[in-house]
């Protein structure tokens, strides 16, 4: 395959995971808005008005980072475990593998669609966040490059989930015990500096702190923790996961055979 | 895109192929096979033979665990993008999103071959028009009969215009008219200049379509040849003749093995050497009329039957001795 030829065909998969979450837009798009707009109306609104300041922002300025990070982490990493796994369930996953396409153009493939959605999802939530809150972008460049790299890291570990998915339980086990988990704990609804040490200490090997810190900072321009600290580990995890991803698609690993 | 290579060149070969599965289980024993190049042939074998295993490994859905296999001289392993250029396969089991519209599954599998949208479509429509799919290129493909999803694959696997074209029981399941016209389509395409390889459960099908054969049985190659010089082995057929009159007895016909299957059919076996003339000679003085005659099963299938079977008793014998 020439180089022309491996852009189409990294065109294909992407155009087809396009088509994919834009036909059932009912299950991929609009849940996430409704669930990102029942917490700011609960936690920013209803509760918030009660805790007053976190930080030194209104507590919903301070949360708005935190659920618009939230959505893009939920859709980018359900997109891909799921589109990915549903293949590998129909079997239509060996379209590919009959094909020439290189193994890292099908993960780009799959990984594009996936963030295509967690930030097309994060950029509805962010709209709709102007609406309950004001706020003003504190450093564009950190906040792009924050949510685009956050999109890529969970894109790629629900690559690496459906790739070991064996059956649908395997693809809501870690979205449920492990992303969820992380995400609430991440502080997206409070600074960690409200913790004792112990779980301070204990929250700084959690990678979704990080992202939501440095998003944060972005937009508002306050966080936790240092900000280069933040990129670092957001772009260690990503090339870790890159490299299992395609290392795992390389032995075909729970694909071939 | 690819070249074709010296027309003396095998369509393909296979050296020395074995697979051992995780469970330990050995599907194929280092088989060796050479396909020509504008070739019919048909891969036989029972279920759990090896088949579709080998098909896997030549469409890369399998890894092998040694040996090698070159398309078109070009090795799966060391040059496996040019390799998949060459092949299309049609599997077993329906294999594509069956939320997808036809046209586009189409599209998307030409695009992964690298192959432009424009020039898909024009593919697209010219094998969905020939196989009888147009009128349903925009339905959500689960709502395709089983037979017009069979024929999706075909076209499937044909959008990036291989020069071999592997089947796995492409008409299974599919009624005999448009199983024939299935037939016409293939032996048209072939015709054409691509090389296909058959696996079927169908042996009249792979008698009609193919000029080579190979059967394979518990991973090995226990014949490969062609569909003549097998045919040719065979030394013995059975018959059955349809009689008018009803019959209480069965008919004693010298030097010919006769059993009486019901009150109007007599089976006859008849070898090489002797002529079927002698048997209705013989009916005829026994005053039974015959109405008709045929053959009790495929000739192909007799063989087929037989090697297998000589195949198994010869494992058995060697386990025996262990």
């Amino acid at each position: 395959m020439n180089n022309y030829q491996k852009w189409v065909a990294f065109d294909t998969i992407l155009r087809r995971e396009l088509r994919r979450f834009m036909r059932i837009w009912p299950q991929t798009l609009l849940p996430p808005v409704i669930t990102i707009v029942l917490y700011f109306v609960i936690f920013g609104q209803l509760i918030g008005e009660r805790i007053g300041t976190m930080s030194g922002l209104p507590y919903i300025q301070f949360v708005a980072p935190g659920l618009i990070m939230m959505s893009v982490i939920t859709n980018s990493y359900s997109n891909v475990v799921s589109s990915f796994f549903g293949s590998k369930f129909q079997r239509n996953i060996e379209e590919l593998l009959v094909s020439p396409t290189p193994n890292w153009i099908i993960l780009l493939g799959y990984v594009a669609g996936g963030m295509c959605r967690g930030l097309g999802v994060g950029a509805i939530v962010t709209l709709l966040s102007l609406y309950f809150a004001d706020f003003s972008i504190h450093s564009l460049p950190i906040t792009i490059a924050i949510v685009f790299m956050t999109s890529l890291m969970f894109s790629l570990a629900g690559l690496i989930n459906a790739i070991f998915a064996a059956n649908f339980d395997d693809i809501s086990i870690i979205p449920t015990f492990v992303l969820t988990p992380l995400t609430y704990l991440g502080g997206v609804f409070y600074s960690i500096d409200l913790l004792s040490e112990f779980w301070r200490n204990l929250s700084m090997i959690n990678p979704v702190l990080y992202m939501v810190n440095a998003f944060r900072y972005g937009i508002a321009g306050i966080t936790d923790i240092n900000i280069f600290w933040s990129f670092g580990m957001v772009g260690l995890f990503s090339l870790v996961l890159f490299f299992s991803a395609l290392r795992l698609l390389e032995n075909g690993s729970r694909l071939r055979n | 895109m690819t070249q074709l290579n010296d027309k003396k060149q095998p369509a393909l070969s296979i050296k020395n192929l074995t697979k051992v599965y995780d469970n330990s289980f050995q599907a194929l024993k280092g088989i060796d096979l050479d396909v020509a190049q504008g070739d019919f042939f048909a891969l036989l074998g029972p279920n759990g033979a090896g088949k579709s295993t080998t098909i896997g490994i030549i469409c890369s859905l399998v890894r092998k665990t040694s040996g090698s296999v070159t398309i078109f001289g070009h090795d799966i392993d060391e040059d496996f993008s040019t390799a998949k250029q060459y092949v299309g396969v049609v599997p077993q089991e329906f294999n594509f999103n069956q939320f997808e519209k036809p046209i586009d599954i189409l599209v998307a599998q030409a695009g992964y071959f690298g192959i432009v949208a424009s020039v898909a479509l024009e593919r697209a429509e010219k094998y969905l028009k020939q196989l009888g799919l147009w009128e349903r290129r925009n339905d959500l493909s689960r709502n395709l009969s089983g037979g017009m999803k069979r024929r999706l694959m075909i076209a499937r696997a044909l959008i990036h215009e291989p020069k071999l074209l592997v089947l796995d029981e492409p008409t299974a399941g599919v009624d005999i008219e448009l199983r024939r016209s299935m037939w016409e389509f293939l032996q048209e395409i072939n015709k054409q200049g691509t090389t296909i390889i058959l696996t079927t459960h169908y042996l009249e099908e792979a008698e009609s379509l193919c000029r080579n054969i190979a059967i394979i049985d518990h991973g090995t190659i226990v014949k490969n040849t062609s569909i003549k010089a097998l045919l040719k082995q065979l030394n013995r057929e059975t018959f059955i003749f349809d009689t008018r009159e009803e019959l209480t007895d069965c008919p004693v016909i010298a030097d010919y093995p006769t059993i009486l299957v019901d009150g109007h059919s007599i089976e006859v076996e008849v070898l090489k050497t002797q002529s079927i003339n002698e048997v209705f000679v013989a009916l005829s003085e026994q005053k039974i009329d015959v109405i008709s005659m045929r053959n009790k099963s495929n000739r192909l299938e007799e063989l087929f039957f037989d090697m297998v079977e000589k195949n198994l008793s010869a494992k058995n014998e060697v386990q025996g001795d262990e």
